[in-house]
């Protein structure tokens, strides 16, 4: 058996400033070269895990700790955060907070610069860690200029350039698209497999963490670990469901099927996946027996674009000719990769740019002549960080702003903010501090704040990046509702199952374009549109294929729609 | 968007000067102009200027949009300065030659004309020197020759920091005053300035409160890369003194002593051509 690297026993944490601890009583140990998942909901404890295995804790976070944490035989808490640095490299969920250099070389060079290595030596690791992780012909770039991918590749060449034996990643897919999230996943693969680092990740997003082989998958609740085995046993048991936690897609159209997953079905990937013949039939039974959801009915159009360019004071075109319809109580995903035009195109909607060409109508009315603020009677925009809108103290005042300003007073400034404030659930605290909300309270406020103006149609900018499944749900949910209140709902997002659960139509952005205006399902089975908006194809359309379904694309389909009627009493 | 660092790479003998030259050289060059109303120096300060412009491969296009703010900048100055004081270059000459009165105290003398153009000479001295050094000098090589000269290296690199973060910070200064503007805070010229200071708080509170949530992930991912663990670093981009830094150097320190001389030897700061 190989050496431990990682051993906790019998250990417990408690933040300075809370009542409870966070870690409980956890016994935990990782071998080297291991490559361990660690799961679980939002407030199990992961990330707080993470620091005691990098040594912000107990070295930057204050609180009471028992039992003992070692790395590589040495108790972290008789080291410095500085030795535990040296051992356990960690890349942050932020690729673009963790950039600290000004270009991507100085970023990587960033740890022996502190370590005091002569210039000479820096030049040439840099080149071996650029080298390592593909992103050598970028090594003058500045942050600004690079893909979420690409500043995620520097992020892991800054922490392996120190040659460190443990490698932390801290939700690396929270911020990818789901190609480039692909991607990572078979980068930090093929790391572990050159350089035979133990590798650790934390991510809730299971499926897309399990595109390539992980040893162990450790899942968490409460501050305990409430499961600890290979990932097949995991994903056969019932345990993920209970615990919040998304299992992978397929899974769940077997079970839809009437097929008990096992584990030694290899169910970890669907391209390592064992159905024997019988399961093949049952899946192609479920398909055939399961009715096709009826059509919804086709509404007024609502907003429509027609043939609208845009180009930025530098020249720039990001949009070349876009013609989209909306029609009203629709709930439209806009996806694309980075830079596709999606949120350019949003900006134009709202009046933030004006485009040179082509119109725009809404409701049957022109926009073109409205300013910003009269458009956003119609439109609201809702900005993906809360904290860049929130401006004022009490959460009433922050909602309240926008009729401030259009001169609605007295009575019904009250009645207007207290109804949106019922909507937004947040009633309760209205005579609260903004700043006593949590993050996912924060974006109701703010979209509290945008439905005080009464507006027929949201825009929400990536509504869910960086939340997990349980926040990810509440959000939805919430917007759901608000769809069936007769607000039509437009999101700019990178997620696909958000899309997939909750959207009848996306309008896929590449190069300034639309290249796709379809369901959800049609669009994650077409293999052209996925490869050119950074997109996955759907286990289940490989699922299908698998089981020989006559219409692979019908199935996703069906099955997103028995889905939601499954999940929607 | 205006950076204000708006580095420009091209290949030149001030780009190859370190930052720190750069900065002592600006220091001094511009204490010379200061000290001095020596119409003979003022006037051979910006022509050595734009010959360094032409050396340095800097375009005026490429300084433009900052030289025409401080070109309005040197007019107000200079408005203001006859304004309240018409004849404060009779006061300083010691002579009064009147050419022509535009009304009541407001008249026009040969000593008056002849102090604003050394005041206009002293911009044109100094702001070609400071335009240059934002354009040549690559802001991370300037913290690393800042710590070479001596600033405490925490120093140096929390100002190639604040550089790392000003784009971030100029976007989302834009986003916020978008959707901002969606809410009706209106940020056009027809509000009036208690308005628009009103406005400017609803952007800045989100701005200031949205960058607070950076600093935390900033100073965590320095730490565990070993940032303040030793007495000193080293840069990657750092490089070392040549013979051209330290002579440029001393031609400043040089120019600063002969415009200080020439202050001494005349017991005044200004050349006088009315006696």
């Amino acid at each position: 058996m190989k050496k431990p690297v990682i051993e906790l026993d019998n250990f417990t944490w408690q933040y300075a400033a809370q009542k409870e601890p966070t870690l409980r009583e956890l016994s935990l140990t990782i071998r080297e070269g291991e490559k361990v998942l660690i799961c679980g909901p939002s407030g199990c404890g992961k990330s707080t895990l993470a620091h005691c295995l990098n040594g912000l804790i107990p070295f930057s976070y204050h609180g009471e700790m028992h039992g003992s944490v070692r790395i590589l035989g040495k108790e972290t808490k008789d080291l410095s955060l500085f030795d535990v640095s040296k051992m356990v490299g960690t890349v942050l969920q932020d690729a673009d907070g963790q950039f600290v250099g000004l270009t991507v070389a100085e970023d990587i060079a960033f740890a022996l610069e502190n370590d005091n290595v002569a210039q000479s030596e820096l030049f040439r690791r840099v080149d071996e860690a650029a080298d390592l992780v593909d992103i050598k012909s970028h090594l003058r770039h500045a942050p600004t200029e690079l893909s979420g991918g690409q500043k995620q590749r520097v992020s892991l060449a800054g922490v392996m350039v120190d040659n460190v034996p443990i490698l932390l990643f801290d939700e690396p897919l929270a911020n990818l698209d789901p190609a480039t999230g692909k991607q990572a996943i078979e980068l930090i693969d093929e790391i572990q497999k050159k350089t035979h680092t133990t590798v650790v990740i934390i991510e809730h997003r299971l499926e897309d963490a399990l595109h390539r082989d992980v040893d162990r998958v450790i899942l968490m609740q409460d501050g305990r670990i409430v499961a600890d085995a290979a990932p097949d046993e995991l994903l056969a048991s019932e345990l993920l469901r209970a615990q919040g936690i998304r299992e992978p897609l397929y899974l769940t159209a077997l079970r839809h099927a009437g097929v008990s997953p096992r584990p030694d079905m290899c169910l970890h990937n669907i391209e390592s996946l064992r159905l024997d013949d019988g399961q093949k039939a049952a899946v192609r039974r479920w398909f055939h027996e399961t009715p096709a959801a009826p059509k919804a009915p086709e509404r007024p159009v609502l907003l429509e674009a027609k043939d609208i360019r845009f180009a930025y004071d530098n020249g720039f075109e990001a949009l070349h000719g876009v013609s989209l319809t909306v029609r009203e109580g629709e709930m439209l995903a806009i996806v694309g990769r980075n830079g596709a035009g999606k949120s350019t195109f949003s900006k134009v909607v709202c009046g933030f740019e004006r485009q040179q060409e082509g119109t725009l109508t809404f409701a049957g009315q022109s926009l073109d002549a409205l300013s910003i603020k009269e458009r956003a009677d119609r439109i609201g925009y809702v900005m993906q960080n809360p904290n860049q809108m929130i401006s004022k103290v009490q959460i009433f005042d922050e909602v309240a702003l926008g009729l401030v300003t259009r001169g609605v007073s007295g009575e019904v400034q009250r009645r207007r903010v207290e109804d949106a404030l019922r909507v937004c659930g947040l009633y309760p605290f209205r005579n609260w501090p903004v700043s006593a909300l949590s993050f996912g309270q924060k974006k109701r406020v703010t979209i509290a704040s945008i439905l005080a103006l009464d507006p027929k149609m949201i825009i929400l900018d990536e509504p869910t990046a960086g939340q997990d499944f349980r926040r990810y749900t509440e959000i939805m949910e919430f917007l759901r509702e608000l769809n069936a209140r007769g607000v039509t709902v437009v999101m700019i997002t990178h997620d696909m199952h958000l899309m997939l659960e909750y959207c009848r139509r996306a309008a896929v952005f590449a190069d300034g374009r639309i290249i796709a205006d379809a369901s959800p399902a049609d669009v994650l089975t077409d293999p052209d549109v996925v490869a050119r908006a950074n997109l996955r194809e759907t286990s289940l359309y490989a699922l299908a294929v698998r089981c020989g379904v006559d219409d692979p694309r019908a199935f996703v389909q069906r099955f997103i729609d028995h889905d939601r009627e499954v999940r929607e009493p | 968007m205006i950076n204000i660092f708006n580095y420009i790479d091209r290949p030149s003998p001030i780009h190859r000067l370190t930052g720190a030259t750069k900065l002592v050289c600006l220091l001094l060059w511009s204490l010379a102009a200061m000290v001095t109303y020596d119409t003979r120096i003022l006037a051979l300060m910006p022509v050595a200027a734009l010959a360094l412009f032409a050396v340095s491969k800097i375009k005026f296009r490429d300084v433009k949009a900052v030289f025409w703010v401080t070109f309005v900048f040197m007019v107000l100055n200079n408005v203001t300065v006859y304004l309240f004081s018409p004849e404060h270059g009779v006061s300083v000459y010691g002579t009064r030659t009147l050419l022509f009165t535009i009304a009541g105290p407001y008249t026009v003398t040969a000593e008056q004309l002849f102090y604003h153009l050394n005041l206009i000479l002293k911009y044109f001295a100094s702001i070609p020197l400071l335009l240059l050094f934002v354009c040549t000098t690559d802001p991370s090589e300037f913290a690393a020759s800042l710590n070479r000269i001596g600033v405490s290296y925490k120093v140096a690199y929390s100002v190639a920091l604040a550089l790392r973060y000003i784009p971030d910070i100029q976007r989302s200064y834009h986003d916020i005053s978008q959707s901002q503007q969606a809410r009706g805070i209106e940020m056009s010229k027809k509000e009036s300035l208690v308005k628009r200071l009103k406005a400017a708080s609803a952007i800045l509170i989100p701005l200031i409160l949205s960058s607070m949530d950076r600093i935390e992930v900033i100073s965590n991912a320095m730490e565990l890369r070993g940032f303040g663990k030793g007495k000193t670093r080293t840069w990657y981009r750092g490089r070392a003194f040549r013979a051209a830094d330290i002579l440029c150097m001393a031609l400043c320190a040089l120019l600063l002593a002969v415009s200080i001389l020439s202050t001494a030897l005349r017991g005044s700061r200004y050349f006088n051509p009315f006696i």
